[in-house]
């Protein structure tokens, strides 16, 4: 230590972990996903063929483009959810699904269909975004209620919460007849996506916006409310917010194409392991990893079984699963 | 100055701060002594607007606690907790950099840089910035905490038991920085420790707290006595004169 009446002779801008060439990687590695996104598919489409007004071209402005639009905005935006609600609760293993958030939110797309079926899809997204929003507040009421702060028992109390919604919500589809509403929901699959069908997802991505410029924020909130009101932060208000994005994001994404299940996980955690919890640092990482993750999933989706389509949740739940496995082993592996 | 009128703190039927009157802040270092569960940390909590008092009024230069925005008071008082484990991985320079959130609300200016590079110098942090905290010993994240309040650059500033897993050399020499924060740059520290010995070297002034009430309050020499130590702690404690220094001898 060093006497405080002599300051520091120079005050050399601090180095730290950027990692800019792993980021220009998996940056390139987005847009050659997406690419790849534009150009695979039953219809044949290659970037010759869309010079030009033929059907290639149409398909391309119809089809491909919302659906590979959709799905980066949706796997960036499900990432930066999940990294929000980590740094809300402190606890690494939640997300939207492993909260009940998804569960409410589906409950209140099933009371828009059986109460007011007529309703336009931005009517739908605000019932399901305020029912994610609800969910989400009950579950930080139970986690407050509860003293449980283990790492693996606070998803555990979410996952229940979210089993006993989509009890009742798979009990009220079955009695009136509108399980396969809600089989669709609950396989995301960004077939259904097409122009004039998807622009809800851009709400997600707003939302991804609002937590961009809220990112000190929320790294201040995970440190904390000891260390937040220290800090002069308000920790309602921050925690608002965050539930707020979270919702929106779950609603959005919902909507446009059903449960998109780990990604919010999985991806956050990888972050966190090189880049760390600084969110103003961490949340490009999350956001462009995410999209790199599903729009990966979405073409081995389409590909496995050319001509048909396997469900996204199908090959995402694999491949999260298996790398959230990987996440905890080596976790474990650790001294704590 | 930091005023407490009145104040009480009830949890249950429990009264764990009774009725306290206080002014902290006048001398360079206080230090707050008193046996664990005394409500020491609770008094901080109050202060650090944690804890909502049952009754009474505590105030910072004036404006109360309860009604003045958290950011004004941020750059007023800092409090850094007894339990002040950080569970997100962030680098000692991340956790530091905090420490001008109340200024700085995450732009850092380059007054800010200036506050925070002496903040890591001052603890001899230096090697360690670019560490996860997660990656480093005990002591080692009590000192970039430490750091981080520093950082905060508060007129006030409260620290709840810092010498937790310090060792020999790093409690002196946080307590020399205690020390150094009062004299050079005129900060107000009030410090909560349980090592008398470190109080009565370092401090200006003791105050005792026993069952939520302020026993005793005066310059630190005249805490250390045994029958007043022994009245706080509910022990016997043997005082003595070492090179002019009074000594508490509390082993065996
Ligand atoms: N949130 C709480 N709920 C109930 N009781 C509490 C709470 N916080 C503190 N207490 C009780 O208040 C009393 C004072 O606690 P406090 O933490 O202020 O003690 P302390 O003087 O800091 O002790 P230590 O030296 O052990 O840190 C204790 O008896 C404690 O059990
Ligand atoms: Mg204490």
């Amino acid at each position: 230590m060093t006497a405080l009446s002599a300051p520091p002779a120079s005050t050399p801008a601090p180095a730290r972990p950027r990692r800019t060439g792993l980021g220009v990687l998996v940056g390139v590695l987005l847009v050659l996903l997406a690419g790849v996104s534009l150009f695979v598919g039953v219809s044949d489409v290659s970037p010759a063929s869309v010079l030009g007004d033929g059907p290639a071209a149409f398909l391309l402005v119809a089809s491909r483009i919302p659906r590979t639009v959709a799905l980066v905005l949706a796997g960036a935006s499900l990432g930066i959810a999940g990294l929000i609600m980590q740094m809300l609760v402190r606890n690494r293993f939640v997300e939207p699904s492993t909260t009940g958030v998804t569960e409410f939110a589906t409950l209140g797309m099933l009371a828009t269909i059986v109460l007011a079926p007529g309703m336009p899809v931005a009517g739908k997204t605000a019932v399901a975004a305020l029912s994610g929003l609800l969910g989400t507040w009950v579950f930080l009421r139970v986690v407050r209620a509860v003293p449980v702060r283990s790492l693996v028992l606070v998803p555990l109390v979410g996952i229940v919460l979210g089993g006993v919604v989509g009890a009742v919500t798979t009990f009220v589809a079955y009695r009136l007849d509108l399980l396969q509403s809600l089989a669709q929901w609950s396989q995301g699959s960004f077939a259904g996506v097409v122009q004039g069908r998807y622009e809800f997802v851009w709400l997600a991505g707003v939302m991804v916006v609002v937590a961009w410029l809220a990112a000190d924020r929320f790294s201040v909130i995970g440190l904390g409310e000891e260390f937040a009101t220290n800090l002069g932060l308000h920790h309602r208000r921050v925690v608002a917010i965050g539930m707020v994005v979270v919702a929106v994001i779950t609603a959005s994404v919902l909507v446009t194409a059903g449960l998109v299940p780990f990604l919010g996980l999985v991806v956050p955690n990888v972050v966190s392991l090189v880049i760390g919890d600084n969110v103003r640092r961490s949340i490009p990482w999350v956001a462009v990893l995410g999209a790199v993750f599903v729009v990966a999933c979405d073409v081995l989706a389409r590909v496995l079984r050319f001509p048909y389509e396997i469900p996204l949740s199908v090959v995402v739940g694999i491949i999260g699963a298996a790398l959230f496995l990987w996440l905890l082993l080596r976790r474990r592996s650790r001294a704590h | 100055m930091i005023a407490l009128e009145g104040v009480s703190k009830r949890y249950g039927g429990q009264t764990v701060v009774d009725d306290v009157s206080l002014a902290l802040g006048g001398e360079g270092v206080t230090a707050l002594i008193g046996p664990n569960g005394a409500g020491k940390s609770t008094l901080f909590g109050l202060v650090g607007r944690l804890v909502r008092p049952d009754a009474g009024r505590v105030t910072v230069d004036g404006l109360d606690v309860a009604t003045t925005p958290s950011q004004e008071l941020a750059r007023r008082v800092a409090v850094l907790r007894q339990d002040n484990h950080v569970a997100a991985r962030l680098t000692v320079q991340d956790l530091v950099e905090f420490g001008r959130f109340p200024h700085s609300r995450g732009r850092l200016t380059v007054d800010d840089r200036d506050h925070v590079e002496r903040a890591v110098a001052h603890l001899g942090l230096e090697g360690y910035r670019d560490r996860f905290l997660d990656e480093l010993s005990g002591g080692q994240r009590q000192r970039a905490s430490i750091a981080m309040v520093l950082a905060q650059d508060t007129r006030y500033v409260l620290l709840d038991e810092p010498l937790n897993n310090l060792d020999l050399r790093h409690m002196g020499e946080t307590m020399r920085l205690v020390r150094e924060m009062a004299d050079v740059l005129g900060k107000r520290v009030v410090t909560v420790l349980h090592d008398v010995n470190s109080a009565a070297a370092y401090a200006d002034r003791i105050v005792a707290m026993r069952d939520g009430r302020v026993v005793a309050d005066a310059p630190a020499r005249d805490v250390m006595r045994p029958e007043v130590l022994a009245d706080v702690y509910d022990t016997t404690v043997d005082v003595r004169e070492i090179d002019g220094r009074p000594v508490a001898l509390y082993y065996g």
